[in-house]
């Protein structure tokens, strides 16, 4: 414990070690498009849900998205039949454990811990790498264990390093790209569509009632506004005697 | 002492019955007059004397939140985490009360730091003052123990290891530390136990003890009466007619309706970020506490919440000396004890910023700038400004943030410090006899 203190305080802390020193993408995604929403829990179904859980999101809460419980029932429940139900993974924890060296993290609140911009990023950045054991590799998130799980859509990249020499100093800098080696089932502007619904919906899910909180912040502040108004006046009035 | 045959209410009009009823057997319009109606206030108050109520405004606030909060949460390791969400997804208004009570803890800090300043803008903390001040620095403590605990509850990967950082401060301390850290955690890390006795001070003791600071603070400025922007004190100025300070101004109705229009801009700005912005660009829900605690895990950049910022920018700056850290968290400590000596410290003859001389002038705004750098350093990695150049002499090779995080903290010190000399012999200009309305 007096190591972690002393790690804390003398270490400088890695900022951008997580993100492989790769710039984030804005995240296109529009909370109001429940179009987009649905497809992403389509999405989100039937690929995440494999080996990740949701598991403080409930199957019955998707009636947010206009889906109705019929729709859910028959379209989105593939590990569960109750509509109260939460969203658990279909693979048992040791299963995936096994397979992967990692529980496979719960993704109720991964739009608010990651973020969607660097989701966004993270679904477009795998590359085939053969060095990996799952033979996938990510750029954003270096040696990452989950494969790429969309790779039917987006095909396979691959990793191009090229150097560059800066003229002045002599100094090399290594720039690493990546390239669609094999295209998918998708075309590369139908993938960002893809991978937007998909992290639109994982933003939508990490807090379910924010449309419900901006709707109710308006109402609220054409409240206080209008309170403002008459204890201003009212203090005015009051004050008039003050000399 | 029991008085009988008061005199019957006669003011209140329909109610005279029942109010007289009440006042035979309880002090009700005696405890009006004094505190409120007939308790006479400068008439001078400006911006910064909103701050007072708006706190008391987030107590208040704190509290009813934080009871509907408890009847929907479950303080245990296993199920904290969840509860928190079930709160945020299943309870109706969940997310509401909340985020109230999320946006309430910074709100909370900002009037407090906003209420402090202003007592030493004005000198209020000067003669016959003193306790009032050295009340509110204990609110100071009571609070950030307040924040401290309620921080664990929702037992995501901030909570805890902020938790974990914080209990090892204590463990730093010679020969009691480490004995010290275990009693405080109940347990060799953080874990189940710690949760609980956190829960149990978060959501009775403290609040008790905040409750009771508050009323004595309160008592002891209705006691001596309240400062104002000039620093001029109008209770001597009587105004043989009336009885009353020729500059002062019943409480009520004209500072209650005054401090109601600043509750009225305090609810616009704190719903537009409830509703709006709760997680305040990271920084009163960071991103890292949407993930659940991990032991076994260390977040790559641990930050307290950015109102403990500037004390932990301190603890950072200061290295370690004979292989322990207690040296840093000694600073840290005595940084917020030091506020207890400023009534004793300050030699100057006038109270306000308004007719001091140049020196304090200087040094309190020196103060201020490093308070604010001080708390932004404390919310970045070291990192944060680079590297000193190589060549540099004796330091070169340190990080920048380092070396200005402890020039910082050598002059938030010294304005402590040498204050007794450059407040007695300063410039001041002469206090005007009456205050400037």
């Amino acid at each position: 414990m007096k190591k972690l203190l002393a790690i804390l305080l003398v270490a400088p802390a890695l900022a951008l070690a997580n993100t492989g020193g790769v710039p984030v993408e804005r995240a296109p995604i529009d909370l109001h498009d429940k179009v987009s929403l649905q497809r992403g829990a389509q999405i989100f179904v039937n690929h995440c849900l494999n080996c990740h859980s949701a598991n403080v999101m409930r199957y019955a809460r998707l009636k947010d998205i206009g889906l109705t419980e019929q729709q859910i029932k028959d379209n989105l429940m593939l590990t569960s039949d109750k509509v109260g139900d939460t969203m658990n993974a279909a693979m048992e924890k040791d299963v995936a454990k096994a397979a992967f060296g990692v529980v496979p993290p719960d993704l109720s609140l991964v739009g608010r811990s990651r973020g969607p911009d660097w989701l966004y990023t993270y679904f477009k950045s795998f590359y085939r790498d053969p060095a990996s054991k799952t033979g996938w590799n990510n750029l954003l998130f270096p040696n990452v264990a989950m494969p790429h799980v969309l790779w039917e859509s987006q095909g396979e990249q691959g990793l191009q390093v090229t150097e560059r020499k800066d003229r002045n100093t002599g100094d090399v800098t290594h720039v690493r790209k990546l390239v669609l080696e094999r295209p998918g089932t998708l075309s590369p502007i139908a993938y960002d569509i893809q991978v937007r619904d998909l992290v639109n919906y994982l933003a939508y899910m990490s807090e379910p009632a924010q449309a419900d909180r901006k709707l109710w912040g308006i109402l609220v502040l054409f409240f206080l506004a209008g309170f403002f108004v008459v204890v201003l006046m009212l203090k005015h009035e009051y004050w008039k005697d003050v000399r | 002492m029991a008085k009988l045959n008061k005199p019957p209410v006669t003011e209140a009009g329909r109610f005279n019955g029942i109010l007289t009823w009440v006042d035979q057997r309880f002090p009700l319009v005696a405890l009006w007059k004094d505190q409120m109606s007939e308790y006479y206030a400068p008439k001078n108050f400006n911006f910064w004397y909103y701050f007072g109520s708006l706190a008391l405004l987030v107590l208040v606030i704190q509290i009813v939140s934080g009871i509907f909060l408890t009847m929907n949460y479950k303080p245990s390791a296993q199920d904290a985490f969840a509860s928190v969400e079930y709160i945020m997804r299943d309870v109706p208004g969940g997310w509401f009360i909340r985020y109230v009570h999320s946006t309430g803890a910074s709100a909370f800090f900002i009037c407090v730091y906003l209420h402090m300043a202003r007592g030493l803008m004005y000198g209020s903390y000067r003669k016959p003052r003193e306790l009032i001040w050295i009340f509110g620095v204990m609110i100071y403590l009571a609070l950030m123990g307040e924040a401290f605990f309620g921080y664990l509850l929702p037992w995501g990967q901030m909570s805890y290891w902020g938790a974990q950082v914080i209990i090892n401060l204590f463990g730093t301390i010679p020969l009691i530390g480490e004995p010290l850290a275990i009693w405080i955690r109940g347990d060799y890390n953080v874990a189940d136990a710690t949760l609980n006795r956190f829960f149990a001070l978060h959501v009775i003791a403290l609040p008790l003890v905040l409750l009771g600071l508050v009323a004595a603070h309160l008592m002891a400025l209705h006691e001596v009466g309240s400062n104002n922007p000039d620093g001029v004190e109008i209770y001597k100025d009587i105004d043989p007619a009336s009885g009353h300070p020729r500059d002062g101004i019943p409480m009520h109705p004209y500072y209650t309706i005054k401090d109601i229009v600043g509750v009225a801009v305090f609810l616009i700005v704190f719903s537009v970020i409830v509703f709006f912005s709760p997680e305040m660009g990271g920084y009163f829900l960071e991103a890292n506490n949407f993930i659940p605690a991990d032991p076994l895990k260390t977040p790559e950049h641990i930050a307290p919440v950015w109102y403990f910022t500037p004390y932990y920018a301190m603890l950072r700056a200061v290295p370690p000396m004979f292989a322990s850290q207690f040296p840093g968290v000694a600073v840290m400590g005595i940084a917020v004890l030091i506020f207890f000596a400023i009534p004793w410290l300050d030699r100057g003859k006038v109270k306000s910023i308004r007719y001091r001389g140049t020196k304090y002038r200087v040094w309190f705004t020196l103060f201020v700038i490093c308070f604010l750098i001080l708390g932004y350093l404390g919310v970045e990695p070291t990192t944060v400004w680079g590297e000193i150049p190589k060549g540099f002499p004796l330091i070169g090779g340190d990080y920048s943030a380092l070396w200005v995080a402890r020039v910082l903290t050598v002059i938030y010190f010294l304005f402590f410090l040498l204050m007794p000399w450059y407040t007695a012999n300063d410039n001041e200009k002469p206090e005007p006899a009456r205050v400037t309305f």
